[in-house]
């Protein structure tokens, strides 16, 4: 078996651009506009790729002294912001102009998660710590919510209207426009390290040191335990519509079922499994019941949730793979390793 | 792709009473020509003047685990921290972690042990402790924290020897030795100590630390210990059955987890050329075979206890027992 015909089975070798960009890829998010694609990098710099001319230049931008910690797309179109350990909150815009939306000394910015609003305004969290302060799109302050503990995860529920923070023993749900800050908390014992909150907004899920997810349904709190895993769970991505959650933390994507009375009581799927490595980064396609894995050894592959059919993207040997991102339109997948591979896969294009 | 050893990062653990000089010792060690670069993890409350390009300020989180074990806990604070800083792993050769002066190493050790991330990145090369020679008695008849910071050490900077007369200088090493015959006490003025005999140690690779020093589990015991916290040391020269072996410690770091500090050792398995480095901090225990033995050398098998309320005649039957029949 030749080299390239064992090459050509990967996709992104027909379908996709790669390059070795030589720093730790923290995240990637493409814009929501759809046309820029950014990776924050372990270096302080943040690469934009033109999505229509991903072999074009991708431009490198130094964003943070330091190293990117925690990074998302903007709440305007085509803009992104960066939290760094270098204490600093900026925004990126797709023309690689960076300014600062606010600075907390030496802290590091860990935490990140924003929300588009109507008409180019938008709202953004940043978790620092203990706290976690809201900004709207100028970065004008607007909340600081403190929690007994560092903050681990941040999200925004589907409409913007509620913030989740996870932490020692449990969660916080604040809500953002309320006049006096009275937050409803989920409690939970232990160490929570990483938290998803399903599309309907009607369940918060966190992932925990002892290598399990628990889950609040609400309104009522009904706690959901998902245990098995043989090491920490550390990406959490609900499916189109919050069919399922897929999980790293196994050898397999494992995907749990929020449908039929589930997930309690019922079996996870297992995805792309079997060959002992570790999966550690999920992301569910925002259209299809597709969901894409990356492993410990850098394989990156997209499985079909109904057939649990198989497609290889990415070929072993560019280090744990740590960040994932699909478009919003559900057709270009943006993929990252420890050691600096950086690749996107257009799965519209017809084979050359 | 498993990280050889020489890959994981060196982490140093600087504990030490308020005013016992870590800071002093760590400004020491970060203006000093080494070559190296290191990332400092201080807490919020430290004393500060500390000049460094990658110091993280941190709160001291320490979280109980969910795992049946009542004694573990872990710096939540230090897994994120590593994580965080393996995104500029190519930035820095090592990391030194203060803690804040009343601060019980053991969740900072247990974070080395426990989490799989971190054991995965780094190692943890030995906990270093400074004590005040002059205020050293009145702080181990007022704390408990400061016993045990002494117990945990594998290397104490005894520091001020300048404010003590040599007779006091010599009972407060006793004291130290007491509680901890098995650290390597160096006596220093303003926290003065080649930087070697800090860093970069090897300390909890027992496998390194035993080619520099063959001596390092022996020792005759004291047998008139007046403090709380006591070493003691076994051997055995038969071959050890891992079976018997791992039944017996397990149901003893089980029953009693919270009294032992430290325990450390070096096993000769039956039919096994490697020798077997054991240790464990509180209940929470870690083993891998190291180097072979060598031509010629007795394949004993050594291990140490740093704890309270030990019982000897019933730790060495317990030892002895392990041994193949």
């Amino acid at each position: 078996m030749s080299q390239t015909e064992k090459k050509a089975d990967f996709l992104i070798d027909t379908r996709g651009e790669q390059r070795a960009l030589d720093a730790f890829v923290v995240a990637a998010r493409f814009s929501r506009d759809g046309k820029t694609l950014a990776f924050a990098l372990g270096d302080g710099t943040v690469r934009l790729v033109v999505v229509a001319n991903p072999t074009g230049e991708w431009r490198s931008t130094p964003v943070h002294d330091g190293a990117a910690l925690s990074f998302a797309a903007g709440t305007g179109g085509d803009d992104f912001i960066s939290g760094g350990d270098d204490g600093k909150l900026r925004r990126i815009t797709a023309g690689g102009e960076t300014s600062d939306l606010a600075g907390f000394g030496m802290k590091w910015v860990e935490q990140l998660a924003s929300h588009a609003l109507d008409k180019g305004k938008g709202l953004i969290a940043a978790g620092v710590g203990k706290a976690v302060h809201l900004f709207d799109e100028t970065g004008k302050k607007l909340k600081e919510w403190t929690h007994p503990s560092s903050v681990t995860g941040l999200t925004f529920d589907t409409k913007g209207k509620r913030v989740a923070a996870s932490h020692y023993n449990g969660a916080t749900l604040w809500f953002v426009a309320a006049k006096t800050d009275t937050p409803r908390k989920l409690e939970w014992k232990g160490s929570h390290i990483a938290l998803a909150m399903h599309p309907e907004g009607d369940s918060v899920v966190t992932a925990m040191q002892e290598n399990s997810l628990h889950g609040w349904r609400l309104p009522e709190g009904q706690h959901m335990r998902m245990s098995g895993y043989p090491s920490k769970t550390t990406s959490l991505s609900f499916s189109k519509g919050g069919k399922w959650l897929a999980s790293s933390g196994a050898d397999s994507m494992v995907l749990w079922p929020f449908f039929g009375g589930g997930p309690m009581g019922k079996a996870p799927i297992e995805l792309a499994g079997g060959d002992g490595i570790n999966c550690t980064q999920v992301a569910a396609n925002p259209k299809e019941d597709i969901v894409a894995g990356g492993f410990e050894d850098g394989l990156v592959v997209v499985a079909d949730i109904g057939s649990s059919r198989v497609l290889p993207i990415v070929p072993p040997g560019n280090g744990p793979v740590t960040a994932l991102a699909w478009s919003a339109d559900g057709t270009c997948l943006a993929v990252g390793t420890e050691t600096g591979f950086a690749g996107i896969v257009d799965f519209t294009k017809r084979q050359v | 792709m498993a990280e050889t050893p020489n890959d994981l990062i060196p982490v140093t653990v600087l504990t030490g009473y308020l005013g016992a000089g870590k800071t002093t010792l760590l400004n020491r060690i970060l203006t000093e020509n080494h070559g190296r670069k290191y990332a400092v993890v201080i807490n919020e409350f430290g004393e500060l003047g500390v000049d460094n390009d990658l110091v993280v300020d941190t709160d001291e989180e320490v979280f109980e685990m969910n795992n049946g074990c009542i004694c573990c806990t872990v710096r939540g604070d230090l897994i994120r921290i590593v994580s965080g800083l393996m995104k500029r792993r190519d930035k820095f050769d090592g990391i030194i972690i203060e803690t804040t002066g009343l601060a019980n190493p053991a969740p900072v050790a247990q974070t080395f042990f426990v989490d799989e991330d971190v054991k995965a990145r780094t190692r943890l090369d030995a906990i270093v402790t400074v004590v005040d020679a002059k205020h050293l008695p009145a702080r181990l008849a007022d704390s408990h924290e400061a016993e045990d910071q002494i117990a945990f050490a594998d290397v104490i900077v005894l520091n001020k020897i300048d404010l003590v007369t040599p007779e006091e200088l010599d009972a407060v090493e006793a004291r130290i030795k007491s509680i901890n015959r098995h650290a390597i006490i160096h006596r220093t003025q303003r926290a003065s100590v080649a930087i070697d005999q800090v860093l970069n140690r090897g300390a909890f690779d027992l496998g390194r630390i035993l080619e520099f020093e063959p001596d390092f589990l022996d020792g005759d015991d004291d047998h008139e210990h007046n403090e709380d916290i006591a070493s003691l040391s076994f051997q055995v020269d038969k071959p050890i059955d891992p079976e018997k072996f791992n039944a017996w410690i397990g149901a003893l770091l089980q029953e009693q987890g919270p009294d032992l500090l430290r325990t450390k050792g070096i096993l000769a398995y039956a039919n096994e050329p490697r020798r077997f480095a054991f240790q464990a901090v509180h209940m929470i225990a870690d083993g891998d075979f190291i180097s072979d033995w060598k031509a010629g050398e007795a394949q004993v098998s050594r291990l140490v206890f740093i704890g309270r309320n030990l019982n000897r005649p019933k730790l060495r039957r317990g030892f002895e027992g392990c041994v193949v029949d």
